[in-house]
């Protein structure tokens, strides 16, 4: 049953991304098709992990590839709060290639199959795993609007006579809101990581990957004392959301060579 | 009924010409009681064009009467019938037939003339139509999205910085006509005109006035840059007034600024580009991005006609099923006096029935009529849409009706 609705997802999510390619080319009625497959594919996805969550014993996501499998379903839900407003399909065009891709390669390393296998509770894995994976999904979209910032930003600078051909937010709303999309994903990490350093044994060693997770955290805090605190703002800010993210992609990488092994 | 258009635009007469045959509301409304006579008349007069759009029995007769309140023997005009003046209509409201595509203003102009025109069913249908069709083509297109002038422009780029413009706060250097425009484009979007400096203090003084500023003296440009978000900028010094040490930095706390340089020779060192956070449109920028929204425009233009053409085709097709009303309404009137004839006769032997009983027999008869009638009609106004009228002519033939009267005589046009 999961893997029946795997298809239906992937292909709503591989027409987004074409479509969101054709609006951005030609603005129009491409774009509510767009919007119509990620609504159509988040939905399906949700019932292929409503499906995965129903056979199996324990938590499901488990696995690398099943995190990421959750990782996909976070991200574009995330998405759709904004994504279904015109001006932010551009970020669409950044959102749905990726998820797609990553959806495709949880299937091809068996995320949407069924799990549940772990030692560990449920409840431990609910707020260990969904909430740091809720954190990252939360940062990648952070980092997909600090890129298309910056995109923005240069055609303005470059006074590009095309930069008002793509319908795009303007540069004070997205500063805003990588910002405070920043903001609200690093708490929610912040529990995730706390829900895991807990179950850390007295005497256990500190592995790489936590000590990427602390410098991750200690970025993006940085980037909030910064942002709100000194006033960091623009391009600065942009850039440093974007490395935080390349931190959050080395860990995501370090997850399938260790932490899920 | 044919609907006839007589009209000139810019496509075919200059200025000078248009200018005769131009009219306000108020006589735009008097020339179309006074053309209507029995039938139906609108007048749309803009700065662009002047157009009759008749409705009568005799085409010809409503052509020369239009033609001749538009000064046919000197004035050059062109002529449509039917759906090509529809098309026609379409395409107007639609902004495709003003001097820039997608044009908002027509669709007002277009609701204005009809409201003051002397409509009956067919022109209240086609203009009400044409509003609807104006309103889809912006909706369903972007023809009117990208501006088409280089102070629409300028305020288009501050959105694109700064979002709502509600709060931005505009600094406008130098107090001429230029600046002025682009003053009005910022303002139109909800930017608030704070401050005016000129050399001329006067000058910066009524214009200041114009837009609730303040004035303030040119020595104090540096001061109030601090507080603008968006500076316009069209003096005609021959010397730049703005360089990249006047500007800011630190006291601006990260916000942007937009500076807009529409003075030739330019007013802003190019080097203020440079800054952080400050972004600089001349001249040459602005008319690039003019240019480049005007070949979008024209790109939507094409998704455009494809809309209008084929809501052409639809209102063709109801003006075909006019033709059919009067002889839908004769054949409706013929099978219900044969109905009620056919009831009286037998009245001597419905005596015995109850009054329930004999409302039931109303019922059932008037039900079999309906449905008798029902497929003839629907395959009437099918036909009507398809072939012409020749298929009514058979109709009328084959159930006996009555000779054409034409549509809906009764319906006087309203005003």
């Amino acid at each position: 049953m999961a893997e029946l609705l795997f298809w239906p997802a992937l292909l709503a999510y591989g027409e987004a991304a074409v479509a969101y390619a054709g609006d951005a080319r030609r603005p129009g009625s491409m774009g509510r098709l767009a919007t119509w497959g990620v609504r159509i594919g988040w939905l399906v996805q949700t019932a292929l992990l409503v499906a995965q969550a129903a056979r199996a014993d324990g938590f499901p996501w488990d696995t690398w590839a099943g995190s990421l499998n959750l990782f996909v379903w976070l991200v574009v839900g995330a998405y759709l709060i904004w994504g279904c407003k015109p001006r932010f399909r551009l970020l669409g065009l950044v959102v749905m290639p990726l998820a797609a891709l990553l959806l495709a390669i949880s299937y091809a390393a068996g995320g949407v199959g069924g799990s549940g296998t772990s030692g560990y509770s449920t409840l431990f894995l609910v707020g260990h795993v969904g909430l740091v994976l809720a954190g990252f999904a939360g940062l990648t979209l952070a980092a997909a609007l600090a890129l298309l910032y910056l995109w923005q930003e240069r055609e303005l600078k470059r006074r590009s006579s095309t930069v008002l051909r793509f319908r795009a937010p303007s540069l004070v709303t997205l500063e805003s809101l990588f910002g405070r999309t920043v903001a609200y994903s690093l708490p929610v990490l912040t529990i995730g990581m706390a829900a895991g350093f807990a179950r850390l044994r007295h005497g256990s060693q500190l592995d790489p990957l936590i000590v990427l997770t602390v410098l991750t955290w200690a970025v993006y805090g940085a980037f909030l004392v910064l942002r709100f605190g000194a006033g960091w703002h623009g391009r600065r800010a942009a850039y440093m959301t974007l490395a935080g993210f390349a931190l959050v992609v080395a860990m995501q990488l370090s997850l399938h060579m260790g932490h899920f092994a | 009924m044919s609907l006839v258009l007589v009209g000139t635009s810019h496509r075919l007469s200059p200025v000078e010409v248009r200018e005769r045959v131009a009219f306000d509301l108020a006589g735009a409304a008097e020339v179309a009681q006074r053309l209507a006579l029995d039938g139906e008349a609108v007048c749309l007069s803009t700065c662009n064009r002047t157009e009759l759009y008749l409705v009568d029995t005799d085409p010809e007769a409503a052509e020369t009467r239009a033609s001749k309140a538009l000064l046919g023997d000197e004035v050059e005009l062109y002529r449509m019938t039917d759906e090509a003046a529809a098309l026609h209509l379409f395409r107007v409201a639609a902004g495709l037939d003003s001097l820039v595509p997608g044009e908002g203003e027509i669709l007002g102009q277009v609701r204005d003339a009809y409201e003051a025109g002397a409509h009956g069913p067919v022109l209240d249908r086609l203009f009400r139509e044409a509003l609807r069709v104006g309103k889809k083509v912006r909706t369903e297109t972007a023809i009117n999205e990208s501006p088409a002038s280089v102070s629409s422009a300028a305020a288009a780029l501050a959105q694109q910085v700064f979002g709502d413009l509600a709060g931005c706060r505009v600094l406008l250097v130098g107090a001429g006509e230029v600046s002025e425009l682009a003053a009005r484009a910022l303002a139109a979007r909800g930017a608030t005109i704070a401050a005016v400096t000129s050399r001329t203090q006067a000058n910066a003084e009524k214009l200041a006035d114009a837009f609730d500023a303040r004035a303030v003296p040119f020595d104090r440009l540096g001061e109030e840059l601090e507080r603008a978000d968006v500076v316009v900028s069209s003096t005609s010094s021959p010397k730049p007034v703005l360089s990249r040490d006047l500007v800011p930095g630190h006291g601006r706390k990260g916000r942007p600024l937009f500076v807009i340089d529409l003075a030739v020779p330019r007013d802003v060192e190019p080097d203020v580009a440079q800054l952080e956070d400050c972004y600089l449109y001349d001249i040459d920028d602005l008319q690039a991005v003019v240019r480049e929204s005007l070949s979008g425009r024209r790109r939507e233009a094409e998704r455009a006609e494809a809309i209008v053409d084929h809501e052409a085709e639809r209102f063709r097709d109801w003006q075909a099923s006019l033709r059919v009303v009067p002889a839908i309404a004769s054949l409706r009137e013929r099978a219900e006096s044969i109905r009620s004839g056919e009831l009286a006769k037998a009245e001597s032997r419905l005596e015995g029935l109850s009054e329930s009983e004999r409302r039931t027999v109303e019922s059932i008869t008037t039900q079999i009529v309906n449905k008798l009638l029902h497929l003839p009609i629907v395959r009437l106004k099918q036909a009507a849409a398809a072939e012409g009228s020749g298929y009514v002519e058979v109709a009328r033939d084959l159930f006996g009706l009555p000779g054409d009267e034409s549509v809906d005589q009764s319906r006087k046009p309203r005003k």
